[in-house]
């Protein structure tokens, strides 16, 4: 592959490890282009917010980082990424190992048909883990990092659907981190929740980013400014401007950022 | 549970308690300098004067980032109503300096022999400032109100000096130059009194989101 001169972003305020190291990604729908050599770096438990308009590549890019997009027929990936210093396309890589290092969230919360506590303990079931104390001990570390245990303690066995819209998608965060990821991923997860599930959901997120490394795709510029550490604005398949939030949402260096930003286009 | 974002108005509001109690400590010294001829502790109220003025560079840095996050209605005028408080004590540390300046040079000088109210005068100035900042931490509109008028006792103290020392200078001739430098004092007293002043109405508006500015007199300067 020719050597592309694409500089590698980095953010300039942070001073934490670095994490996930994302090397001139190129990423093909068939023949369309949908990630243009993007090469960035972030840094581990830390928020990182991926903006920018609809068909950006954010969202698609934020799958590259657990392989979901091997799920998508006609999907070809050029470049590479390395979490922890690994190479997570190497032909060797068990993808199911590496979903669970690295979890993920969506915009939908999508809880089992099952009990609130089936759905914290499925994930260890289903890595092999029986013992029941041990469930119990996970399950109720797992509700109480994602403020949920309160509401939920008396009730753990009722089903999920029971929810309400911002309790089911901590609930989904709940289920995410009972497997111990490193990473979180989350796709606009609080973008179908009224403003206070939407504000425990912030503050959740700011809870969390002292055990995990979380990056987070967003239409929500407050948001993004609210729980984010770092901001990385995409457009069209193009990583345009990533640096520190603060820099991005007050002084951005490129023009077409702070368009974005201030909501003159996308 | 007080929130993220909650936590900064507070580190906010902190920042700008630790800057009032600086400033207010300038403003005593110099005018401890001035009245007890001092001169190094006038030196060293000048040089402290940018540790104050670092204070309003952070104090604005933390607003602009909590201003990034959409704060809305009382949030939103606090952290407005933040920068300028903030703006206002960097210039009351400014006139601490000048005072301190005018006392550095008074030290170095005979006394005047004249009998001036400054220490009355600093007095009420220093009460001004205090009270306003009581009046921004309790979001007391009331207590703001309250204060607003004890700026013409200050400028009528102002007045008086003034008018005490032109008549000096005019007997004395030989003093213009040390009673120039009272008067440059005498009119930073007052100016501190203008600020807290100033502050007093930011707090009416922070609490009654009302602006009182410039409507000494008129009907809108009620509360409603």
């Amino acid at each position: 592959m020719p050597k592309l001169n694409v500089p590698e972003a980095k953010a300039t305020s942070s001073a934490a490890a670095s994490l996930i190291h994302i090397e001139q990604l190129s990423l093909y729908y068939g023949a369309s282009k949908a990630l243009k050599n993007i090469s960035l770096t972030l840094d581990e438990k830390v928020v990182t917010a991926f903006i920018g308009p609809s068909g950006c590549g954010k969202s698609t890019l934020l799958r590259c980082l657990n392989r979901m997009n091997d799920l998508i027929d006609n999907v070809r990936i050029e470049g590479g990424i390395k979490i922890g210093g690994h190479d997570i396309y190497d032909k060797a890589v068990d993808v199911i190992e590496l979903r669970k290092r690295v979890g993920m969230v969506f915009q939908k919360s999508n809880p089992f048909p099952k009990s609130i506590y089936e759905n914290v303990a499925y994930g260890l079931r289903l890595h092999g883990s029986k013992n029941k104390s041990e469930l119990d001990g996970v399950v109720e570390q797992s509700l109480r990092s994602a403020a949920l245990w309160d509401e939920v303690k008396d009730r753990l066995h009722s089903s999920a659907l029971g929810l309400s819209g911002g309790q089911q998608q901590r609930l989904c965060i709940a289920r995410a981190i009972a497997i111990k990821p490193e990473i979180i991923l989350m796709d606009e997860p609080a973008s179908a929740l009224d403003p206070i599930a939407t504000t425990r959901i912030e503050e959740l997120i700011l809870e969390l980013k002292q055990d995990f490394t979380i990056v987070i795709v967003t239409h929500n510029m407050q948001q993004a400014a609210r729980i984010s550490d770092q901001t990385a604005f995409f457009y069209i398949g193009e990583l345009i401007e990533f640096d520190s939030t603060t820099k991005i949402f007050t002084n951005p260096s490129k023009k077409q950022t702070e368009d974005y930003v201030t909501g003159r286009f996308g | 549970m007080e929130n993220h974002f909650e936590m900064g108005l507070d580190a906010l509001r902190q920042k700008i308690l630790v800057m009032a109690s600086r400033a207010e400590t300038a403003v005593n010294e110099s005018v401890q300098a001035l009245v007890h001829r001092d001169y190094d502790l006038a030196v060293r109220v000048r040089e402290d004067d940018n540790i104050i003025d670092q204070f309003e560079v952070e104090i604005d840095e933390m607003a602009i980032v909590l201003l990034t996050k959409a704060p809305l209605a009382s949030n939103l005028r606090l952290i407005t109503v933040a920068m300028k408080v903030s703006q206002n004590l960097e210039r009351i540390g400014d006139e601490a300096t000048k005072i301190a300046k005018r006392a550095r040079d008074l030290a170095q000088e005979p006394p005047v022999k004249i009998n001036l109210d400054v220490t009355r005068m600093a007095s009420l100035s220093l009460a001004m400032v205090k009270d306003a900042l009581d009046a921004f931490v309790h979001r007391d509109s009331t207590a703001a109100r309250a204060l607003i008028p004890r700026d013409k006792e200050v400028d009528a103290l102002n007045k008086q000096i003034h008018q005490q020392l032109a008549e000096h200078m005019m007997l004395n001739p030989d003093t213009i130059a040390r009673c120039l430098h009272w008067i440059v004092a005498s009119k930073s007293l007052e100016r501190i009194a203008d600020h807290a002043k100033n502050i007093a109405e930011e707090v009416v508006y922070l609490c009654e989101a009302q602006d009182i500015r410039h409507t000494l007199g008129k009907p809108s300067a009620a509360p409603s």
